[in-house]
């Protein structure tokens, strides 16, 4: 069966964790011991109906506060296809627990509440989705029931936001009309909203076209680990373990390894379960190359007709996550990109994205807390990348204070500096 | 030239690539990692999962049981044939060693439960193991709680767990920066479900302990649930031991793992009894969290799994 990744994103209350919980119970996803623990909670709250927030919002403060703070992951399928989802906070003060739950998403839901229309965090989420290059994106305009279920005010968040999102760059925009409480086009189309036509939101998530989203041209491998097995019966064995990031890997193939560049041929691709004849992202495969020649953890094996940019001086978009430093030229951070790890020196501070009108401010000494940016950096080691926008896995990095060893930084790549 | 892929993975294969490649990353990065084995079907599908990563090496870490003296034998049985199959170490953190040193104290009365001890005993082990990081085998789909924590869960020199305070987790690069002392908890099948697990088991053809198909035992009724009878739980006034056929969805300390009445007899009966099951497996079995709203939050508070 096939997977599908998807998120909850925008601004706080808008509906995302009730809409996860409507999702969940209209599908039928819900066990009885499930169900009978929120109704208790709910009923011990004096709230009117059963809080579906609560099948997600699972940390005591998150109850207590009646927000979500932190990413909730649910799963749930249905006889087509198979779901993760991240439910995540729309809160300010927890973007980056927003980033963690969509960094991995393929699809994003954009909540939206239809009295309030666009606001400054849908603004947000908007931008980090496609920023992370989320490939599909569903406009959930919701509470739709105290507006009436009118036509008009549908289309005018979704005017509003249409004229926002064509400053993003993203590929596939669907709005849906809804109203997560009552269940209005969620799992069943709904009969107070004849005028919209199109599917519920079930059905588009069951349908919507994701195979076509990995880069299946660049062939990528960054080495993981590298396996030799203190045994007689395997003495001379060699293997390179590690995920594929993009491209089809075949026995025979010839590639190059970074750094370096030095050319050699793939002998085979191994598992536990037997060799393979092609190795796909995102497979974990360990693969066997014809020549004897070094090859460790951080470095790349690459299709040889195609290779990766090699640079110690890169530009990228960084999302700041902390408020205890700030991302200023000359901070010094440990730098983690694919299986490689170094440390690396801010060089410039370049722009600073203003969310309401997606213009950047290139009048800035620094980054804070949940701001966007471009910022470039200067790196101990060669990193082996592809822009982000080619290659969600050879184009992403995470910067952490090593002092405090927290992950500060969420990093997108661009390109290389030219020097 | 546009390259096609050679087919379409399935979700299991999928799963499958992104635990083998969490497991990787860790022995890649930590000095002393230990994988917890509690012969459970999760920690045996994680050690399957481990073995995978490694071949034709063998695993690189030693496998931790912590032990609470209240086994089912057909698991202590299963744990031992595995090691000895794979030629790892194992250590074994026990409760009853520690209750006999006077480390911890053993609560009393029918409700008494090794559960709580088990904590004190797995933070003492990883201490004097100087385990730096430590495999478990929880899955997101099993509690509230657990639905919320990274799959690299970072644990302060008490072993606690701070929800609030999580570092952020992205795409597939993880960061497993520590200090002394410090240790990661890492969970490989953070998003595997039950379901899952159970098909993997099937496709996979693993092998699990025969405590979790139907079986006629002796058990007694506490709670609405089944609680095996092994001459370890004093019993409440109207406890009677009777024989049923019942099995087990989750395995842990006798004393806090209750069985379900059931006929699934092979992995296909337990599938096809899971996929129309309307209750959850903890919901089913565990007498540990019926009592508090974030009984489990709490406990991972206090470096509990
Ligand atoms: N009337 C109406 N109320 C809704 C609807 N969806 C959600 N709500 C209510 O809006 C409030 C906030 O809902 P949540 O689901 O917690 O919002 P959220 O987006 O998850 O909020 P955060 O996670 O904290 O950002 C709750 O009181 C819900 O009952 C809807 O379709 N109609
Ligand atoms: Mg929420």
């Amino acid at each position: 069966m096939e997977l599908l990744r998807f998120a909850t994103v925008g601004s706080v209350d808008d509906g995302k964790s009730t809409l996860i919980g409507r999702l969940l119970y209209d599908s039928k996803s819900i066990m009885q011991d499930q169900w009978d623990a929120i109704e208790h909670t709910s009923e011990q709250r004096g709230e009117e109906y059963v809080n579906l927030a609560l099948l997600t919002d699972g940390l005591r403060a998150e109850r207590e506060q009646g927000i979500t703070i932190d990413v909730a992951y649910r799963y749930f399928h249905t006889p087509k296809r198979k779901f993760i989802i991240a439910d995540t906070p729309g809160h300010v003060q927890y973007t980056r627990n927003m980033v963690t739950g969509a960094s991995t998403a393929n699809l994003a839901l954009i909540l939206i509440d239809a009295r309030q229309g666009v606001v400054e965090q849908s603004r947000r989420h908007a931008f980090i989705s496609a920023l992370l290059g989320i490939p599909h994106l569903v406009v959930c305009v919701n509470k739709m029931d105290l507006v009436d279920y009118e036509e008009s005010a549908f289309n005018a968040v979704r005017d509003e936001f249409a004229a926002f999102a064509s400053k993003l760059d993203v590929r596939d925009v669907t709005f849906i009309p809804m109203s997560a409480l009552a269940g209005d086009n969620v799992v069943e189309p709904s009969d107070r909203m004849p005028w919209f036509t199109g599917k519920p939101l079930l059905e588009h998530l069951e349908e919507v076209e994701i195979a076509l989203d990995e880069d299946l041209d660049g062939r990528r491998f960054p080495v993981q680990y590298v396996i030799r097995p203190m045994r007689e019966e395997y003495h001379d064995y060699r293997g390179y373990a590690g995920k594929v990031a993009g491209g089809v890997f075949r026995a025979g193939d010839a590639v190059a390894v970074f750094p370096g560049g030095r050319r050699t041929t793939i002998s085979a691709i191994d598992t536990f379960d037997g060799p393979v004849e092609a190795a796909a992202p995102p497979m974990s495969v360990t693969i066997r190359l014809a020549d004897d020649i070094d090859v460790s953890r951080g470095n790349m094996i690459v299709g040889a007709d195609r290779a990766p940019i090699s640079a110690q001086h890169v530009e990228g978009w960084v999302c700041w996550m902390t408020d205890r430093s700030r991302l200023t030229p000359g901070t010094r951070l440990a730098i983690k990109h694919t299986t490689h790890s170094a440390r690396a020196i801010v060089t410039g501070v370049l722009s600073r994205l203003e969310i309401n009108t997606l213009a950047e401010d290139i009048d800035v000494d620094g980054l804070s807390l949940n701001e966007i940016g471009r910022v470039t950096l200067r790196t101990t080691e060669p990193l082996f990348f592809d822009p982000y926008r080619e290659n969600r896995h050879t184009g992403s990095f995470i910067l952490i204070d090593e002092a405090t060893n927290h992950t500060v930084g969420a990093g997108m790549l661009l390109g290389a500096i030219e020097e | 030239m546009t390259a096609t892929l050679p087919r379409e993975l399935t979700h299991l294969e999928v799963l499958e690539s992104e635990s083998i490649h969490i497991i990787r990353e860790v022995a890649a990065e930590f000095e002393k990692p230990a994988l917890l084995f509690s012969g459970g079907k999760d920690s045996i599908v994680m050690l399957r999962l481990a073995e995978k990563a490694f071949w034709p090496a063998r695993i690189p870490f030693p496998v931790v049981h912590i032990d609470t003296g209240h086994n089912f034998p057909e698991v202590i049985e299963y744990r031992d044939k595995r090691v000895a199959e794979l030629g790892v170490k194992l250590v074994v953190g026990s409760v009853e060693d520690a209750i006999a040193a006077g480390k911890v104290v053993e609560e009393t009365g029918p409700r008494a439960s090794r559960n709580r001890l088990q904590t004190a005993v797995l933070l003492e082990t990883i201490a004097a193991g100087k385990y730096d990081a430590v495999f478990g085998g929880a899955r997101r789909d099993e509690e509230k709680a657990r639905a919320k924590e990274r799959v690299y869960s970072f644990r302060d020199e008490f072993g606690q767990w701070d929800p609030k305070n999580q570092r952020p987790e992205l795409w597939d690069l993880f960061n497993g920066r520590r200090r002394v002392g410090e240790h990661i908890r890492v969970f490989p099948i953070s998003n595997w479900t039950e379901l899952d697990i159970w098909q993997y088991i099937q496709d996979d053809g693993i092998e699990i302990p025969s405590i979790y198909f139907a079986h006629e035992r002796p058990v007694f009724e506490r709670d609405g649930m089944w609680m095996a009878e092994m001459g370890v739980m004093p019993h409440l006034p109207g406890e009677v031991v009777q024989n049923q056929v019942v099995r087990f969805r989750t395995v842990g300390d006798m004393t806090c793992t209750a069985a379900v009445s059931s006929d699934a007899r092979t992995v296909q009966d337990v599938i096809a009894e899971i996929a129309a099951t309307r209750i959850t497996e903890r919901g089913a079995s565990r007498a540990d969290d019926k009592f508090s709203e974030a009984a489990m939050e709490d406990r991972k508070r206090e470096g509990y799994f």
